[in-house]
């Protein structure tokens, strides 16, 4: 195990994956001389030189287009998109053609190609700046989106999403790039397509996934110290393929869940999980399924509207005691309310 | 240099074994062969007899969605193709029956593909608009307008990092050159010396509009200008003309000199198989009739003496019979197995992939309550 952040994690995963297969590299905007946007990919254009490092020129379409056509000749594509807001210019590559060339052309020829690429909110940059838009390519069959909550997650599934054949969007977060965390020495993947409990539980299911995962796994301890309560978390990390097994299982355990999103609530991933969940776990709930997300505006720029919009810590614990709330009311010796 | 100590799992990738680069030399223009003519004008009639059998089978409702011809563009086709080696690569918009039968796909695979059958190049998943053969190297026709280009700039890229000696040809409708796509792609591959050409099929319409109506510079090769890349424009009426232009530009790009050819000719019917055509004037009408490529190159053909009355009714002949024999192929190809659904979501298979069909439930049902006469249970 070594301590190291976040954005240490990925960079020390695209660095090994590179060393590990010349087939592997690395396009984007500001990625090699400015060493990325976020300094991602800091040190790798020394390390690998322009060919395997390729700085682009502001053209998303472009070149997350060209990342699919060298996909499709056998190469492994790490396309970086400044952050998700911008991928929106690249939607036709991603939606139309990467997630459509395999399955369109009957098989013929897969596009092994990772867009990474992350989310945010609370860093004052205004409406265009601040979206959680994962929803739009989680929604397209063919696509896989990945989301890390944690500097190991982020190794292990940046490695998986690397050797995938498939295109992967691998969400970051930008909240999370200075978050500290142990990772395992050497070589580890995770499956895609696999939540994980992260924290097991009786008394309610907390739900999120990237930056949401790492505040409920914080509340659930803080809640358990504070409030003696049992709460069991589940970090999505896979945004498609969704395990909606797992999702189903600890509810049908604990009779209720909250779920965290950063992004907008109406027809959110939340959404999607409430009614996975009313579809599996109907008869053990004894509570509506509670979502807590981002407020319905373009984000404003002002910290006190800012704040307002986005969950906040506050927001969830209240969720969480309105639900165990009206699970000890429905569960009251004489039966549900009127 | 980095070394591979664990390859990733093979990706199913469509590039062949790496060969060393041996820069060829520029294709020098070739005296007009009266049996390469011959053949060329083979190729032609026999695009034109699929098409027309394509349009046919459409009408009989025998093919679904949209169908888009290459009826009038005939001597772009061969000429373009006649200057690739099978090893090179082609990217096309959803205007390609042609294209696939000049790369060399049979035409039975073709028309399959049309009726949606299982032996259709793309099995009977992509239609009309989206064949693709890996082993000829036709990488796609593609339906979203100008979204075969940044892929086919990225293949060239592919085959730059592995100093590959195959080249991309990319084409596009003159339509097309508007799009942001566009731009982005031919500045990508300029700024980074890619093996590419770039090949606007100008019909001289896009669906309805004009290339006047939609482009501010309407002689569109001269657009390369913006990204220092060579370009010509070509009769694309003339079969030789296109294939000696299109070889120029195939060894420019071979080089690493990625090239923008602009072949003008015109489109004999409506924008796809559906389409009356009704904007078009009578006077528009009459001259892309008068200038139908095959008609011309035939008279050429017979003006030089290559080719007399009964050579030319055995060649329409051949190519109606090869076209019903395609028919034939397609007809006797089964529909694709519902079994089969969901076998191209995913190349690398993971747990949690949805095969639900649509009125399935996610969860096994519940069991229902046991019947009562009073309430509940369905009945
Ligand atoms: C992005 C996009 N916008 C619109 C369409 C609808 N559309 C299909 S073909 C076409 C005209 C294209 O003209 P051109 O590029 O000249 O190609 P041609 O059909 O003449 O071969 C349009 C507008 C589309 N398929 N994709
Ligand atoms: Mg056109």
């Amino acid at each position: 195990m070594t301590s190291m952040t976040y954005r240490e994690a990925i960079r020390q995963t695209l660095r090994s994956e590179m060393n590990r297969d010349n087939d592997v590299l690395l396009l984007g905007e500001e990625i090699g001389v400015f060493e990325g946007s976020y300094k991602i990919t800091q040190g790798l254009l020394a390390e690998f030189g322009p060919k395997r490092v390729r700085d682009t020129p502001i053209a998303e379409e472009g070149f997350t287009g060209a990342a699919v056509g060298a996909a499709m000749l056998g190469l492994r594509p790490v396309v970086e998109i400044m952050t998700i807001n911008f991928s929106l210019l690249a939607l036709d590559q991603i939606v139309n053609h990467a997630a459509k060339i395999y399955g369109m052309f009957g098989g013929q020829t897969s596009v092994p190609l990772v867009i990474r690429t992350p989310g945010g909110g609370g860093q004052q940059l205004g409406a265009t700046h601040s979206q959680n838009i994962e929803l739009y390519y989680a929604f397209v069959p063919g696509m896989k989106v990945v989301a890390p909550s944690t500097p190991a997650d982020a190794k292990a599934l940046l490695t998986a999403a690397i050797r995938d054949n498939d295109p992967v969007l691998f969400l970051e977060n930008l909240a999370l790039y200075n978050t500290r965390g142990e990772v395992p020495d050497g070589e580890i993947e995770i499956e895609i397509g696999r939540a994980a409990v992260t924290r097991p539980g009786r008394d309610l299911t907390l739900i999120g996934y990237s930056r949401t995962a790492a505040v409920a796994a914080r509340i659930a301890e803080e809640l358990s110290t504070s409030a003696g309560l049992d709460i069991e978390v589940i970090d999505l990390r896979s945004l498609r393929p969704l395990d909606r097994p797992t999702l189903v299982e600890s509810v049908r355990r604990t009779g209720c869940a909250v779920v965290v999103e950063d992004d907008w609530l109406t027809y959110g991933i939340g959404a999607e999980i409430a009614a996975t969940i009313s579809d599996g776990a109907f008869d053990h709930l004894d509570a509506p399924v509670r979502r807590v997300a981002m407020a319905e505006v373009p984000l404003p720029y002002a910290k006190s509207l800012e704040t307002a919009a986005l969950p906040s810590d506050a927001d969830l614990v209240e969720a969480i005691h309105q639900t165990l709330d009206a699970v000890a009311h429905r569960r009251l010796p004489q039966g549900p309310r009127p | 240099m980095a070394t591979r100590t664990r390859p990733s799992g093979a990706s199913k990738s469509v590039a062949g074994p790496r060969r060393q680069a041996t820069a060829q030399a520029g294709h020098p223009t070739a005296d007009p062969d009266p049996a390469e003519m011959l053949a060329l004008y083979r190729q032609m009639v026999l695009v034109r007899r699929f098409e027309e059998r394509a349009a046919r089978a459409y009408t009989q409702a025998q093919v679904g969605g949209y169908c888009h011809l290459n009826l009038g563009e005939e001597a772009t086709v061969v000429g373009l193709m006649a200057a690739l080696e099978p090893t090179d690569y082609l990217f096309t918009n959803y205007r390609e029956h042609g294209y696939a039968l000049g790369k060399g796909i049979s035409p039975g695979r073709v028309m399959a593909e049309l009726y949606g059958r299982q032996d259709g190049v793309s099995h009977g998943w992509g239609g009309s608009m989206h064949m693709f053969d890996a082993r000829a190297r036709l990488l796609g026709g593609y339906g979203i307008v100008g979204g075969q280009l940044p892929p086919a700039t990225g293949a060239a890229l592919a085959i730059d990092y592995r100093d590959g000696t195959e080249i991309v040809m990319c084409l596009m409708g003159d339509g097309t050159t508007n799009i942001g796509a566009f731009h982005e792609s031919l500045n990508l591959a300029a700024l980074w010396d890619l093996p590419i050409v770039y090949v606007i099929v100008n019909n001289q319409l896009g669906m309805g509009t004009t290339v006047e109506m939609a482009s501010a510079e309407p002689e569109l090769h001269r657009r390369a200008a913006s990204y220092r890349m060579a370009a010509e424009r070509v009769d694309g009426n003339d079969p030789l003309a296109v294939r000696d232009a299109a070889r120029r530009a195939v060894s420019c790009a071979r080089d690493r000199r990625p090239f923008l050819l602009e072949a003008v000719s015109g489109r004999l019917k409506g924008h796809s198989v559906v389409d009356p055509a009704k904007y078009r004037s009578a006077d528009d009408t009459l001259a892309v009739r008068s200038a139908d490529p095959v008609t011309a190159f035939a008279a050429r053909l017979r003006e030089l003496g290559h080719l007399d009355e009964e050579t030319e009714a055995s060649i329409d002949t051949a190519a109606l019979q090869e076209v019903s024999e395609a028919v034939a192929f397609a007809e006797q190809s089964p529909h694709p197995e519902v079994s089969t659904l969901f076998d191209h979501t995913y190349a690398t298979a993971v747990p949690n992939d949805s095969r639900r069909l649509p009125g399935a439930p996610l969860f096994p049902p519940l069991p229902t309550a046991a019947p009562s006469n009073v309430t509940g249970g369905r009945r």
